[in-house]
């Protein structure tokens, strides 16, 4: 389908006349003046879009922390060959970076970092940090594994060499729930870390439930859209357009008000007597109140490119159909359905990928079930600090919508957004 | 003229059909509908009093449009939501019209690309333009402040000012820059005079979505601008839901929705005279000869 629109592009530009005499150059000169026109949007969306998706996937791989606050222990451990457990001097280098910890008050951060691969690790450091006067420096590892158990466990050492190094796989292992064993393989987390993997499937299938309920419920309202006579169409368009252009807040208060449990929907169920008082349904703050909320909010971008499809469709195919003895569920079936399959591809596929990147919906009216993947980036990022999980997170949904995305241009072409310009 | 692509349709799927539909527009509107009635309740409720039910005067007041209007925070959002939107409005219709003439070239190397690249922000979850923008705005000192807010809603707008414009420029006809280039008029006296006022619903229509998407835009206002006196109306509306969900809330809300109502006219009316525009009728007076 692409190949012939681009054909009978070409083609049309073949066609296009050109002034007699002038011989196009190798470089166009208009190139320049297209470069110069695009050039300050260019730089601009460098600092605000490129840069920002740059740093984002530098974070999800790159983190010198451990390796800036344990100078001495970094370098010291790369010569180890982790068989046995290490010798003194790098037991006195890590002595002597948890002492400088300490002084500079960044020894939280050391704790709290190790504690990601090595579980419990965190009040070791700290308990071990404040003896540290006690050490007495001629046999340090002896002092070490005397204070804690974990200090003479090889795997806590293979996880201290593996964070001191700056480029580092695990915010992406930690992303998909794998980690280290102690021989330093892969492995699963522990079942009670293991959240991230059945979070992007709840994403995906909250996602495929929107776009099946945009499916059900805008076919039909497109339908009618293109049958309808003009008149009466541009008031139902009205019906559409305005939930499209009010602000996505507002909609959201708007099914806070209606769906809590002290709210309209439940106070007319309860005023009707169809539920009792004390029975109101919990509708809102859970994956209920996510779904029908999104709905809501992604339908209009359902139903305006499948109008656009429908209405290009000749009635004269439905009618031959019918002439020709076809009865109308047969004829609809057969025709009119395949015929319209490329709108709703295209919505169905714009609905799916603007839903698994959502956040305010979920994170105003998802309540627990209702959170999504975007919503644990923002955690990480505003609370747990762990900015390099966020960005391996945030690297991983990029990944997953831009699979959908190639779909999508593949089945439904770049300019599906024409819609959006009214062309 | 007989409902449906199929016609002859026997009275029990038109029903069913007419019936859905009808729903689905009950569906949509409704819970838009809903809020402005409530906002003009006289007690601190989110649901119809038996009062209001009845239409008595009293269960009706103005009380939470003056709480609007006489709180502080609200109306410094109100500013700051104003002032963002207009001035990323600016920037992304100057450098977003700019832009798609240059992508009008179809010499250009790497056309398809740089086009992908400026409607991305279109696609790319807000969550990961937003934190991706607050890592590098926190080392450049963007973030808590008005400018780093309107340069990051600047980059979400212009992809509809892109879109829009590019769409005027197909119908476009070149031949009449050109008379004007050879006829001697500086390229840019060509743009101001034939180009611009060809295009001009385009860019107003561009504008109109940019200005939409600035003054609706809350996840990046989360991260960019955390404090409140640089506080938007939808991160307002933000801490009112999550915090103190307070009526107020339900004035601001039908406020907003009468002035998107009117952005959403202003839009149709444009995309009218654009389609008047490209059937040719003339649609601007003739300017007199200079």
């Amino acid at each position: 389908m692409a190949a012939t629109a681009a054909s009978v592009d070409r083609r049309s530009m073949m066609g296009t006349p050109r002034p007699l005499g002038v011989r196009r150059p190798a470089l166009h000169p208009s190139s320049l003046r297209s470069w110069l026109l695009l050039a300050p949007l260019l730089i601009f969306l460098s600092l605000g879009f490129l840069i920002p998706l740059l740093r984002m996937v530098q974070l999800s791989v790159y983190d010198p922390t451990l390796r800036n606050l344990l100078p001495a222990t970094a370098p010291a451990i790369t010569s180890w060959s982790g068989e046995a457990l290490p010798g003194d001097p790098v037991y006195r280098a890590l002595a002597q970076d948890l002492k400088a910890a300490t002084e500079a008050q960044t020894i939280g951060i050391v704790a709290t970092r190790l504690n990601t691969e090595i579980s419990g690790i965190r009040s070791v450091v700290m308990r071990t940090a404040r003896r540290l006067d006690g050490l007495a420096t001629a046999a340090p590892r002896d002092w070490f594994t005397a204070q804690d158990p974990q200090w003479a466990d090889i795997g806590t050492w293979r996880a201290i060499a593996r964070l001191t190094q700056a480029i580092t796989p695990s915010h992406y292992l930690a992303a998909l729930d794998l980690t280290y064993d102690e021989n330093g393989a892969l492995a699963q987390r522990e079942p009670n870390r293991r959240i991230h993997r059945a979070l992007f499937l709840r994403t995906l299938a909250i996602s495929a439930v929107v776009t099946l309920l945009c499916i059900l419920l805008g076919y039909p309202v497109a339908c009618v859209l293109t049958t309808v006579r003009p008149a009466l169409r541009s008031y139902l368009f009205l019906l559409v357009l305005l939930p499209f252009w009010t602000s996505l807040l507002v909609r959201t208060t708007a099914w806070i008000v209606l769906l809590q449990s002290q709210g309209v929907i439940n106070d007319a169920l309860v005023g009707l007597g169809l539920i009792a008082n004390d029975g109101r349904m919990s509708l809102i703050y859970n994956m209920t109140g996510t779904i029908v909320t999104m709905t809501h909010i992604l339908l209009p971008f359902f139903i305006l490119p499948l109008y656009s499809v429908m209405a290009s469709i000749p009635p004269s195919y439905m009618q031959a159909a019918l002439s020709l003895g076809a009865r109308p569920a047969f004829a609809f079936r057969r025709v009119y359905l395949p015929c319209t399959l490329p709108g709703v591809t295209a919505g169905g596929l714009l609905v799916f990928i603007l839903a698994i990147g959502y956040y305010v919906t979920p994170a105003l009216v998802g309540g627990q079930s209702g959170q999504m993947i975007s919503n644990v980036i923002a955690f990480h990022m505003q609370s747990s600090l762990n900015w390099g999980l966020a960005s391996a997170l945030g690297v991983l949904l990029f990944a997953l919508i831009g699979v959908f995305f190639v779909l999508y241009s593949r089945l439904a072409g770049l300019a599906t957004s024409d819609w959006i310009s009214g062309s | 003229m007989t409902l449906l692509p199929i016609e002859d349709t026997r009275g029990l799927w038109r029903g069913l059909l007419i019936a859905v539909s009808t729903a689905v527009f009950v569906f949509l509107i409704a819970p838009i509908l809903v809020i402005i009635p409530l906002s003009f309740n006289a007690e601190p409720y989110f649901t119809f009093t038996p009062g209001m039910l009845r239409l008595q005067s009293q269960a009706f007041s103005l009380r939470w449009y003056e709480g609007f209007f006489q709180e502080p925070r609200w109306l410094v959002a109100t500013g700051n939501s104003l002032f963002v939107a207009t001035a990323s409005t600016v920037l992304a219709t100057t450098l977003g019209t700019m832009a798609a003439l240059g992508l009008r070239d179809e010499h250009l190397p790497g056309r398809h690309a740089i086009r992908g690249l400026i409607l991305a922000p279109m696609i790319v979850p807000i969550i990961i333009t937003a934190a991706g923008t607050y890592m590098v705005f926190s080392v450049v000192r963007l973030v808590d402040s008005l400018t780093g807010l309107i340069i990051a809603h600047t980059v979400l707008g212009v992809p509809f000012v892109v879109v829009t414009v590019s769409a005027s420029l197909t119908g476009f006809d070149q031949t009449l820059e050109r008379a004007g280039l050879i006829l001697g008029a500086p390229p840019f006296l060509v743009f101001r005079r034939i180009t611009l006022p060809l295009i001009l619903p385009g860019v107003m229509a561009g504008a109109v979505l940019a200005f939409v998407s600035s003054l609706d835009e809350v996840v990046v206002a989360l991260f960019i601008t955390p404090s409140p006196q640089f506080y938007t109306v939808p991160r307002q509306m933000w801490s009112g839901l999550r915090e103190q969900i307070s009526p107020t809330i339900l004035a601001v809300a039908t406020l907003w929705i009468v002035l998107s109502t009117c952005l959403l006219v202003t839009l149709l009316m444009l995309r009218r005279y654009a389609e008047r525009l490209r059937a040719g009728a003339p649609a601007l007076e003739p300017e007199p000869a200079e």
